[in-house]
């Protein structure tokens, strides 16, 4: 089991995996958005997502876990 | 026939001036560029059009035919001469900063403070070109990328300037992610780009409110002549961190922010009449003012790296690029330039420390020439 944390405080702006779907390191897996600027954020493990841990909109900080990934 | 003739005389026609027309295009450009490329153009469409405004013969904007102020004449008159559109300009920029990263890392404020050496390199540069000092020291702010402080330096020092200065700036700003890139790569090695930044501390309530007030007294008993920009700034700040004056700090942040943002557009543009700026030095302005930004980003950085000589915990040096004070700008192009090293790189939070402090250090630079150079 992976948690994928979040590395900049922003606004969760796109989620762009599914819970089940197959992933690998280095993914694009969420878009947060910080200073009006479309952040993307990539997987720092290899596997299935198991579960996603915040919504679209959400206002997330530095180190909240995004999503967990086995 | 004769009053056909009379009655033309009336109009604008006869007096206008080949110069005139020339502005226009000027102001056509601004206009083009505002509306189809979107560069800045919450300033430079009023700038654009106020161009236009003050290049129409006879028509009493600026001043009358009995020779009192025009309509467009009083909004420069009572907003810039008065110095009361840059001050408010800052409160609703204090309104929307979070201090947090430099709070978290005060070490930022040296790399803010650092930029400030690309302005006084160009206020020596444009002197030695032969311009005054006074004339110097604004084409030296150019380099801060701080739209409202040019401007504010401008009308105290030498408001033959402001025009050609504001374009200049407001036009680099909306270059800088072309005009910082080659500069940071330049002088930073592929190992340096790579280097990633321990994640900032949480910064609590009860310092973001202190802040403000301790950051206003000290600045403002150093340099007293940068008070009306620093205060205002603060005062804005301090709304949004308190927490119980949210209408205050909505307002500064928006309503109060549009409303002086199209009177500082429109009076910088009636500035450029076509006698004040259709002179060489104005090409001179435009290649210093290029030479302006990329001598703050250089010492920036290089400033960055010297500090990484001394630091137990290094410091990803392209973040001194973000010591100009294009906010966000310049710290979004320093996080994009550490993220073609090291994707996974997130240097946004960073460069926010050192962006912020530019906007202190720029509007200390300028405090600092009107005690020297106003008296």
């Amino acid at each position: 089991m992976a948690n994928i944390e979040c590395p900049l405080a922003g606004k969760v702006f796109e989620i762009l995996v599914e819970v089940g779907q197959q992933i690998n390191e280095d993914d694009e897996i969420f878009l947060i958005d910080a200073m009006k600027m479309e952040n993307p954020i990539y997987s720092t493990a290899s596997g299935t997502v198991k579960e996603i841990k915040v919504k679209v909109g959400e206002q997330v900080a530095e180190g909240t876990i995004l999503a967990v990934v086995e | 026939m004769e009053l056909i003739k009379d009655a033309l005389l009336t109009t604008g026609f006869p007096a206008l001036e080949i110069g005139q027309v020339i502005m226009w295009l000027i102001g056509f450009v601004l206009l083009y560029l505002a509306i189809k490329k979107e560069f800045e153009p919450l300033l430079l469409l009023p700038i654009g059009f106020g161009i236009l405004m003050a290049n129409l013969p006879l028509a009493p904007l600026m001043v009358t035919s009995t020779g009192e102020l025009g309509l467009i004449g009083r909004f420069y008159h009572y907003g810039l001469e008065w110095e009361i559109i840059p001050p408010l300009i800052f409160l609703g920029l204090g309104a929307m900063t979070d201090f947090g990263p430099v709070i978290a890392n005060p070490k930022t404020l040296l790399l803010g403070a650092a930029a400030q050496i690309g302005v006084y390199l160009t206020f020596f540069i444009a002197l030695a070109i032969g311009f005054t000092a006074r004339e110097s020291s604004v084409i030296g702010i150019i380099a801060g990328a701080d739209g409202p402080t040019t401007i504010y330096l401008a009308a105290k020092l030498a408001p033959h300037m402001m025009g050609m200065c504001a374009v200049a700036a407001y036009s680099y700003m909306a270059m800088v992610p072309l005009i910082q890139p080659p500069v940071m790569k330049a002088l930073t090695t592929k190992e340096e780009r790579l280097i990633t930044m321990k994640s900032l501390r949480p910064v609590g309530k009860v310092e973001k409110i202190f802040f403000p007030i301790i950051a206003m007294i000290l600045i403002c008993l150093c340099v007293p002549d940068a008070s009306p920009l620093m205060a205002m700034f603060m005062l804005g700040n301090l709304f949004r961190e308190s927490g119980v004056v949210a209408r205050l700090s909505n307002a500064a942040q928006n309503e109060l922010m549009n409303i002086v943002t199209i009177f500082l557009g429109v009076s910088v543009g009636t500035t450029m009449s076509a006698s004040a700026f259709l002179t060489f030095d104005v090409i001179k302005v435009f290649v210093l003012g290029v030479c302006a930004f990329m001598l703050a980003t250089a010492t920036g950085v290089i400033f960055a790296k010297i500090m990484n000589l001394f630091l137990k915990e290094k410091i990803n040096p392209l973040i001194g690029a973000a010591g100009v004070s294009a906010v966000p700008m310049a710290a979004r192009v320093v996080h994009k330039v550490g993220q073609e090293a090291n994707k996974r790189n997130y240097l946004l939070m960073h460069a926010m420390g050192p962006n912020v402090a530019g906007v202190i250090g720029t509007a200390v630079a300028a405090g600092m020439f009107i005690s020297v150079l106003a008296r």
